[in-house]
């Protein structure tokens, strides 16, 4: 009883502890944010514009979240250095989610404590449609770098960099057809998924339009995301000569190798979820060797924004580079769109972040952002973007445009 | 042909959850507690065989054998540390006690390792066997993983019936007083548990992750908690039950993957659980325990 | 040995039988007080939105670990599945919520009922489980809520519902749910449900906490708590002398069930989208309810309301300091090792003892030299 007591006494007294330490650690917070690539610029104005963020940087999706503060970040401190947005300062401050909704809630109201202005987030799709559903109460603009599912932009307020699920789905199915690749597809998919489902159903949409036969459609699970032997032989067995991916990289490798296992060596073809495979800590080349992917981001493009972007972030991250993945661009370009838009919009530090979010909107469809997941992209009023994927192949290793 | 592959992958799943199972049911045998913990001892085992082969460069097998040192170390740390201050406690204590050492484990490993799933390499070099003209393939995993289950479960078998370490253990599980009144170390007895548990949990852990070849701090939860279904289904506590539930869960498992519906399998797997339990609360190879008042 | 298992007993017994009203009051004191300061600092606009917005979510967590509380501190046994009930009752009364929001237009009403819906789908479930659970006792029992729990998360992440002019189409494949143009698809799968009214507010969180520990409170000062304890205590000095173990174990969470169902309504209604996923509904959370439960201590309803409200909310305040986030499951496992071998190892029971008949004894003497 005792032990109980004392427990809560200092469970109690650091709790009271916190409140007062809230506010001595803001001032450390904002000085660290950009630590990693500090080249300070001079401003033309005083004050400063607040960009929040919100994504898993812990728990089991913590490496997309940690890609898109380091792409975002970097895209702060690259305009800082070149003056800040309209002369202001931009301040960027990036909250951790654990990929769940309520949290990114809480993350939401703490940023709002912070006095954030515009919103980059979030990275995943069931907390960024949780939060969408606040920033409309606030009107504040939010741009996901990542979140995929249709709900995620509902808000007028609303913007996304990456594709929209029903996209990837089609564009695939068309790019199967146009080359020739199959005629006899396959899909294995993740069923505890939106992102992959969604890509799935416009996918089997699409090729039925298209002509293709859709010979198996096999899901999986989140909890069952191991063996694949199952469903590797069902797709053997059915005849398929394209298997199609519409799931992240750390699934897709295991089915390469199972399948591999089993002698079975069709043509993959994935979504943009299998961006960053290369990355993986002891990846074999060898089973990746001709896979083809979607993706807005290709490493080794030689177009000034990317061949920018690359070079700094190898210099920013030595150590992080296998976070350099499609992920991290949609963040970095995300971070220009505000800026651009912001420029359009003459957006100025003290106004309200209702104002903001009623200038942006309207400056965000009249942008054209040259990034590094795409040039000339645009938005409409729904948020959406205008950008086609490119279609990669891993040869020799390395990313080629197929 | 389909069903026979789907078949053979199953036993190669099924073989896997017996190698974790033979761990459990050793453990629960004789210290009568269920040790939560045990699916995260073969993560951690992953992980030394990962940072051993891949990053330090050694031998395959080589690799296995300090994950095997290491994990005994580790388990009989666990036992001393955490379960044997609760020798005399209610099994409510212990279960939560071995959630929290499991947690703590999959904690530990995440601030090592992080959250991003590692690719592992195989520690098996066997070239896999094409059966009908390339229709039935299997793996040189499958054929290892079978082959070891094997040896392990009868080398286990003898160990305990035959050998006096082993039949102390029988003894222990049998009836803990009167074993230390015969001049049994009791502690010992548990301990060594423990530690042949831990050792196989290593084993369990290379091929696992050679068959399935993606590491995170989370790879040993799920196996391990079917592997205890596995366990309850042949029987907890006997040697050759873990062996033929792990077999039967597998083939469940990927048949229902393959013929009824991959979403609900697992949920199929767990419902076999229940309804051995409602049917035949022993399993197929447990005897009935009766209770003492 | 035998002697101290008595005593042990003995002192537990004495426990149950002192009445605890005025341990009860000062429960729902702690509450009420909360309540009103934040619920004034929160009206005149002075409490901070990080704060605001994790008021509700704390409600919820209390009303999960007091539940909780009464299968594993009353009644003794583990439930490793409860957040599969929450689920339950977060699913069907969301689904209701989505269905009747042009329908039922009253806010209070609906919501009512979806509070009601959600509450009876969740003890259905409790009933359902409670069946074969019965027969099994300890690790058994554990495993198989366990499992539930997962079947729970699994089949609603496998299921979709749609509603069109024909009435309801549910199926385990989207492509196959055969609905009209006019149809709404209004449980997608791993997709959940979207578009959830957003009508959890602080007060209907207190209301519901309130409630909850009244019934928690009230249920185990009554003649049957005192059974469902006895059970706990020794289950077959219970079962000889005419307790229907069955009955109660059936009861309990049965009541456990409904009330995870209330906090899951409560919750889903705090957020504008509702999917079931590991963290949320699965087995972390269940463990997450299980560790509030614990380091509250065992069969102790202030310590669980104060243990959830602390360790939900500080890691939330202490946000940005350091790394706290991945620390955090980390200290909770040592925790809840740590509070076990204390509560419960041989050598601490002992120790304890000792101190205690120690301390006994000096008051026995200081009391006879007063007299």
């Amino acid at each position: 009883m005792k032990i109980k007591k004392i427990l809560a006494l200092v469970l109690s007294l650091a709790m009271v502890f916190s409140f007062a330490a809230c506010t001595d650690t803001k001032v450390d917070e904002e000085s660290s944010t950009n630590d990693a690539v500090s080249s300070e610029g001079t401003f033309a104005k005083e004050g400063t514009i607040k960009i929040g963020g919100i994504g898993p940087l812990t728990g089991d999706n913590a490496q997309y979240g940690v890609a898109v503060k380091l792409g975002a970040e970097l895209a702060v401190a690259e305009i800082n250095a070149a003056g800040g947005i309209n002369g202001y300062k931009v301040e960027f401050k990036m909250e951790d989610d654990i990929g769940d909704a309520e949290k990114a809630v809480t993350a939401y109201n703490s940023l709002k404590d912070w006095d954030m202005q515009m919103l980059m987030g979030t990275v995943t799709s069931t907390p960024c449609a949780a939060v969408a559903a606040e920033t409309e109460i606030d009107n504040m603009l939010l741009i996901t770098p990542s979140g995929s599912a249709i709900d995620c932009i509902n808000p007028d307020t609303a913007f996304r960099v990456c594709f929209a699920d029903p996209a990837q789905g089609s564009v695939a199915a068309d790019y199967i057809k146009s080359n020739n690749l199959a005629t006899k597809v396959a899909v294995i998919y993740n069923s505890s998924d939106s992102y992959s489902t969604g890509i799935k159903d416009s996918f089997v949409a699409k090729a039925a339009a298209n002509g293709l036969v859709v010979v198996a459609q096999e899901a999986f699970t989140n909890d069952s995301a191991t063996d694949f032997s199952a469903q590797v032989t069902n797709v053997k067995a059915a005849g398929a000569e394209l298997v199609f991916l519409p799931i992240y990289y750390t699934p897709a490798s295991l089915i390469l190798k199972q399948a591999n296992d089993m002698g079975y060596n069709p043509v993959y073809l994935g979504s943009d979820g299998m961006d960053g495979i290369l990355g993986m800590e002891n990846i074999d080349t060898a089973l990746v060797e001709g896979l083809m992917y979607l993706t807005p981001f290709m490493e080794t493009a030689t177009d000034d924004v990317t061949v920018n972007f690359v070079t700094k972030f190898k210099a920013a991250y030595p150590d992080q580079t296998q976070y350099m993945n499609q992920f991290c661009a949609d963040a970095y370009d995300a971070i220009y769109a505000i800026k651009a838009a912001a420029e359009k919009a003459n957006i100025s530090a003290d106004m309200s972040v209702s104002d903001i979010g009623d200038a942006m909107k309207v400056a965000m469809t009249e942008i054209t952002l040259d990034g590094v997941t795409g040039s000339n992209i645009t938005w409409d009023a729904t948020g959406e973007p205008t950008k086609t994927p490119k279609v990669v192949k891993i040869v020799n290793g390395s990313v080629a445009e197929a | 042909m389909v069903f026979l592959s789907q078949l053979i992958s199953g036993i190669s799943l099924g073989g896997i959850y017996s190698l974790i199972a033979l761990g459990y049911t050793m453990v629960y045998g004789i210290a009568k507690m269920l040790n939560f913990a045990h699916g995260d001892v073969i993560m951690i085992g992953a992980f030394v065989i990962y940072t051993s082969v891949v990053s330090a460069g050694l031998n395959p097998v080589l690799g296995v054998l300090i994950a095997m040192v290491f994990c005994t170390v580790l388990g009989v740390l666990i036992e001393r540390l955490a379960y044997k201050p609760l020798r005399q406690a209610t099994s409510l204590a212990v279960l939560i006690t071995a959630i929290g050492v499991s947690y703590f484990l999959q904690n530990v490993a995440l601030l090592i390792f992080g959250s991003d799933t590692k690719q592992f390499s195989s520690v098996v070099s066997l070239e896999p066997v094409s059966l009908a003209g390339g229709e039935l393939v299997i793996s040189g995993e499958t054929i290892i993983t079978i082959a070891v289950s094997v040896v392990i479960m009868v080398a286990l078998y003898l160990f305990v019936n035959k050998t006096k370490p082993g039949k102390a253990m029988l003894a222990v599980s049998e009836d803990k007083g009167a074993a230390q009144l015969m001049g049994i170390n009791v502690n010992g007895t548990i301990a060594l548990t423990f530690a042949i548990g831990s050792a196989l949990a290593a084993v369990a852990g290379a091929l696992l992750c050679s068959s399935y070849p993606a590491l995170s701090p989370y790879t040993g939860a799920m196996p391990g908690i079917k592997a205890f279904v596995a366990a309850v289904f042949g029987g907890i506590g006997s040697i050759p039950g873990a062996m033929i539930g792990g077999i039967l869960l597998g083939i469940i498992e990927n048949l229902s993957k393959a013929y009824i519906s991959s979403q609900l399998s697992d949920a199929i797997v767990f419902a076999v659980l229940i309804f051995v339990l409602l049917i035949r609360p022993t399993g197929i190879m447990g005897k009935k325990i009766n209770e003492k008042v | 040995m035998a002697i101290k298992t008595h005593s042990k007993l003995e002192k537990k017994n004495t426990n149950t039988v002192k009445p605890f009203k005025g341990k009860d009051l000062i429960t729902y004191l702690i509450v009420v007080v909360f309540f009103t300061v934040f619920q004034v600092l929160a009206s005149t606009g002075t409490l901070k939105n990080s704060l605001k917005a994790l008021l509700v979510p704390i409600c919820v967590q209390v009303i999960l670990a007091v539940s909780l509380n009464l299968v594993v501190g009353f009644l003794g046994e583990l439930s490793l599945g409860h957040a599969g009930f929450m689920c339950v009752g977060a699913f069907t009364g969301t689904f209701f919520s989505v269905l009747m929001e042009d329908v039922i237009t009253v806010v209070w009403v609906r919501f009512a009922c979806a509070f009601v819906i959600g509450a009876i789908a969740a003890a259905i479930s409790g009933i359902l489980i409670g069946i074969p659970v019965l027969r099994l006792k300890g690790d058994y029992l554990a495993i198989v809520t366990l499992a539930f729990g997962e079947i729970i998360k699994t089949i609603v992440n496998a299921l979709y519902i749609g509603k069109d002019s024909n009435g309801f189409h549910m199926s385990l494949d989207s492509s196959k749910l055969g609905m009209g143009t006019d149809g709404q698809i209004i449980l997608n799968g791993p997709q959940g449900i979207s578009g959830t009214p957003k009508n959890s507010t602080f007060l209907i969180g207190f209301i519901l906490v309130m409630l909850v520990l009244i019934i928690v409170n009230n249920l185990m000062d009554s003649r049957t708590g005192r059974a469902i304890m006895s059970i706990r205590d020794n289950r077959i000095a219970a079962e000889s002398v005419g307790i229907d173990i069955t009955k109660y174990k059936l009861m309990v969470f049965t009541i456990s069930a409904a009330m995870a169902g209330i906090a899951g309504v409560l919750y889903s209604h705090n957020l504008s989208k509702l999917t079931a996923t590991t963290a949320n509904f699965g087995y972390t959370m269940s463990i997450t309810i299980l560790v509030y439960v614990v380091l509250g201590g065992m069969g102790n309803v202030r310590g669980s309301v104060i243990a959830a409200t602390i360790l939900y909310a500080l890691p939330e305040l202490l946000r940005g300091i350091g790394d706290l986030s991945s620390y955090r499951m980390l200290i909770y496992s040592i925790l809840l090792i740590l509070m076990m071998i204390f509560n419960n190892g041989t050598y601490f029971v002992s120790l304890r003892e000792e101190i205690a008949y120690k301390f006994k004894n000096k008051k026995t003497k200081t009391a006879g030299e007063a007299a």
